[in-house]
């Protein structure tokens, strides 16, 4: 048997409300008002599509053991990096052992369920014994299009094994077509989009029905063999219509959470899946289709392992973490749509050297301290003498995680000197629990919210782009956690 | 077995230019205007200086690297110049290199510049770091006020105080520096803001308004030292001024990585004020000293360092402060010459302003800001951030004290 062993999500915590959108852009584009429902999930400034696919990755990974790890697979159409293995980037950022395969998945919104087609294939076939595959994208349009409308940010991931599965894999039909529904050549921000009436009746429409019936066809079921069916399409009645076609009742159609966060890209179809996974029962079947020239079609069944699967935060738990930004120029600006002087200080900067990086991979991605041998005392970097002076041995210290360990705030500040997308900088020292200290910034937060005390945890958060080179720099900043 | 340096160097000459955003001049100038008055001063021939210590500290927006600048912009005779930097320490570390020059026997003469044109940058505040090191990866952007404002929330939560309380003290230690600033014509800020108009200033880091911030400022100080046997011979009318303490203790990486310590006060001025009082014989801090020029920075740090040098009893300040007790016409005065807050701050040239102003209090030349009969004199620096400082505490008095 091969099949889901665990999911993760996350969706970012900025929310926008639709119609705040609208009414910016409303002496533009009126017409935008036709999508105006709800809200979208939105990065903070300090996010991207990596960043969110680590933090999917780490609440996919929770209670497993990650050296079970063998593989890990990151599907995105809008990941940093065109070479430099982004997914490389997340293995290290989840300090994962060293012996796996990772690849990037790209330029297509079918990226993740062809990433877990690949991912199933690799266990079935004895090669891998646990794939991690995450998809996350954070895809741009220019201001006051209607895809501004459609568009959210966010991530989700599957462990893909062969035991303590929660859901059995079993059976999949793909379709693949050059059809051009939108294209975004290299190096550029934005899609081309095509008429999108067009891309309902002729794509939607069509193409995820013929991926459907296909699958029903293939393993002579019918659908209403299945408890719930996921396919994304923003549209809301065309997504209502592709139920009709299939013939499945209203009821077994899964919400296209337009009116939540908007569609997440090639992370969509996954966290519909997460979503319908957080609701179902041992013996459902599910169906989940993506979209994106042509259609993968996705067949599994939850098993009686679910109801044991530890606590995690998933989407439900995303969705219900959320901060309303009420300013429309806010989000331009947390997104580069909108340029903002940042001052002749903020010139300030240079290379990132790369030697740096490669030695303290570890340290700087994977947020991994040291631990005394002697002592017992946990400390950030690690380093040659230990920092107990009680202590002070040499070369004492093994490797010692930080990243998952909550920590609590011994001072703050809010600074307007400091150059930051969201002033004040917020920035402190922290002390986690067990021991060990670290500077670091404050992020999804106001400077109200904190107080010396209040407990953290720790997110991998983009911490500079530099432009000129571009280099993206990632590094973990920490989120007060709620109700301390 | 040391025996410190407790009069064995006697300064015998100082100089410091006027602080401020001294737009018209450069670091060549601000070395010259330093070094001047304080050759006259000295009453001695250049040529007569063996050594020099010279303390810039962002060297890459003014005169560069090495001791070449000093002895290029004074036309040393050919002596050795040697560059230091530590921070907001660099100037007290140049004094230091000089008065142990003297110390050690193998000069008679030495000369300490510390000079720091920052106005040069195109922006408010100081220089902002670079890329290039492992910390660039790793460090949030930490600037000089966010890094210090650290200590007021700590401070709050280790005494149970509120921020109200803590803020309305800090606004008494920049009020008293703006009326002493006043009374200074070297000073960088001579206005004299009200209570309400310290606490009413816009926020630079929470909880640090713009009047609990000290000046950016360009210029310079200088001091010449000798032997006590020397300083005799040149037979000056006033009293001979000597070393009784200089001590410089950093930071060993606990703060940020280790002990219990809360962001509450700085361990490196605790520890190098025990130590500077020990060599120069000071048993009660608070009965003995004069007056006080410490590293207000920020008005927090000034708060934190009275309990830091022993002066106030630990969560005890705000009462003093309040009280008076370190105003001009109080028991200590701190900061007779307006401080960092209002003298202005050109990084490397502070800790010698500092000796400066109380050089010139111990000779009775310090005008309208004249302390009645000082005696002992303490200058305290601090570079770097609370959770990784550098300290130095330098003592100063009449050798017949």
């Amino acid at each position: 048997m091969v099949g889901i062993v665990s999911y993760g999500g996350y969706i970012p915590k900025n929310r926008i409300s639709r119609m705040t959108i609208f009414q910016a852009n409303a002496w533009f584009a009126p017409a935008t008002i036709q999508f105006a429902q709800g809200e979208k999930a939105f990065c903070n400034w300090d996010e991207d599509a990596l960043s969110m696919a680590v933090e999917a990755s780490r609440d996919c990974l929770k209670g497993m053991n990650k050296k079970d790890i063998d593989a890990l697979f990151l599907a995105s159409t809008t990941l940093p990096y065109a070479d430099r293995q982004n997914a490389g980037i997340v293995a290290t950022a989840l300090n994962l052992k060293e012996e796996i395969i990772t690849a990037d998945f790209t330029g297509s919104l079918k990226a993740g369920t062809t990433a877990l087609l690949s991912a199933i294939e690799a266990v079935r076939s004895g090669e891998r014994k646990n794939v991690l595959i995450t998809a996350s994208d954070k895809r741009e349009t220019k201001c006051a299009y209607l895809y501004e409308m459609w568009f959210g940010d966010g991530a989700a991931s599957f462990v893909i094994g062969s035991e303590n599965l929660i859901a059995e894999f079993k059976g999949s039909y793909s379709v693949s077509y050059d059809f051009v529904d939108h294209y975004r050549e290299v190096g550029r921000k934005t899609d081309y989009i095509w008429e999108e009436r067009w891309i309902r009746d002729e794509g939607y429409m069509k193409i995820i029905p013929e991926a459907i019936n296909g699958l029903l066809k293939k393993y002579n079921l019918g659908i209403n063999d299945f408890s719930k069916i996921i396919y994304p399409c923003p549209f809301k009645r065309a997504h209502r219509d592709i139920g009709k076609l299939i013939g499945a009742s209203k009821e077994k159609i899964q919400d296209n959470m337009h009116e939540v966060c908007g569609e997440l890209g090639a992370a969509h179809p996954f966290a519909m899946f997460i979503s319908a996974l957080e609701e179902a029962n041992p013996g459902d079947n599910i169906l989940m289709v993506s979209f994106g020239q042509g259609a993968d079609a996705l067949w599994f069944k939850v098993t009686e392992n679910i109801k044991n699967l530890p606590p995690r935060k998933g989407i439900k738990g995303s969705l219900a973490d959320r901060r309303e930004v009420t300013s429309y120029e806010k989000y331009c600006i947390f997104r580069d749509l909108l340029a903002v002087e940042m001052g002749i200080r903020a010139e300030a900067g240079g290379q990132s050297p790369l030697s740096i990086l490669w030695r303290n991979r570890k340290m700087i991605l994977g947020l991994v301290g040291g631990r005394c041998t002697k002592c017992g005392t946990p400390q950030y970097p690690k380093s040659h003498i230990c920092v107990n002076p009680e202590c002070r041995a040499f070369h004492s210290q093994e490797d010692y995680e930080f990243a998952d360990r909550e920590a609590k705030i011994v001072s703050y500040t809010g600074d307007l000197l400091a150059i930051s997308v969201e002033p004040p900088a917020i920035y402190g020292l922290i002390e986690f629990d067990g021991g060990g200290r670290m500077l670091v910034d404050f992020t999804d937060c106001q400077l109200e919210d904190l107080k010396v005390g209040l407990r953290v945890k720790m997110s991998f958060r983009k911490r500079w782009h530099d432009k000129e080179r571009g280099f993206h720099g990632y590094y973990w900043k920490a989120v007060p956690l709620k109700g301390e | 077995m040391a025996t410190g340096i407790k009069d064995k160097v006697a300064i015998i000459g100082m100089g410091c230019t006027r602080f401020g955003e001294r737009w018209d001049v450069g670091a060549e100038d601000l070395i010259v205007e330093a070094f001047e008055e304080c050759i006259n001063d000295a009453g001695i021939n250049p040529a007569e200086i063996q050594a020099a210590w010279f303390a810039t500290c962002f060297d890459e927006i003014h005169v560069g690297k090495s001791g070449l600048p000093l002895s290029l912009i004074l036309h040393l005779p050919n002596i050795p110049v040697t560059r230091v930097e530590n921070f907001c320490a660099s100037g007290t570390e140049a004094f230091r290199g000089a008065v142990y020059g003297v110390a050690s026997g193998a000069y008679d003469i030495c000369l300490a510049v510390g000079v720091e044109k920052l106005k040069d940058t195109g922006y408010g505040g100081l220089p902002a770091g670079g890329g290039g090191n492992l910390s660039w990866f790793v460090r949030p952007n930490i600037t000089a006020p966010g890094g210090f404002a650290m200590l007021a929330s700590g401070y709050c939560a280790k005494y149970g105080l509120s921020m109200d309380e803590v803020k309305r003290a800090m606004a008494h230690i920049s009020w008293k520096s703006h009326q002493n600033g006043a009374l200074n014509p070297k000073a960088h800020l001579r206005n004299t803001p009200t209570i309400d108009e310290i606490l009413n200033a816009p926020m630079i880091a929470y909880p640090l308004g713009l009047y609990d911030c000290c000046g950016v400022s360009d210029g310079a100080a200088a001091a010449i030292v000798t032997t006590v046997d020397i300083a005799k011979a040149l037979k000056k009318k006033h009293e001979i001024i000597t070393v009784k303490a200089l001590q410089v203790s950093l930071s060993n990486g606990e703060e940020a990585g280790f002990t219990t310590w809360q962001y509450d006060y700085i361990i490196p001025t605790t520890k190098a004020a025990q130590l500077a009082y020990k060599e120069a014989g000071i048993k009660n801090p608070r009965e003995e000293i004069s007056m006080m020029e410490v590293h207000d920075c920020f008005s927090i740090t000034e708060l934190v360092t009275y309990e830091d040098l022993g002066i106030c009893e630990r969560g005890k300040a705000i009462k003093d402060v309040l009280d008076g007790f370190f105003d001009l016409n109080g028991k200590i005065p701190c900061q007779p010459d307006g401080g960092l807050k209002c003298f202005g701050h050109p990084i490397a040239a502070s800790g010698l302003r500092m000796l400066y102003e109380m050089y010139l209090q111990l000779l009775g030349r310090a005008d309208k800001r004249q302390i009645k009969d000082p005696r002992i004199g303490l200058t305290h620096n601090l570079g770097g951030f609370p959770f990784m400082g550098i300290a130095s505490v330098a003592i100063i008095g009449r050798l017949a004290d």
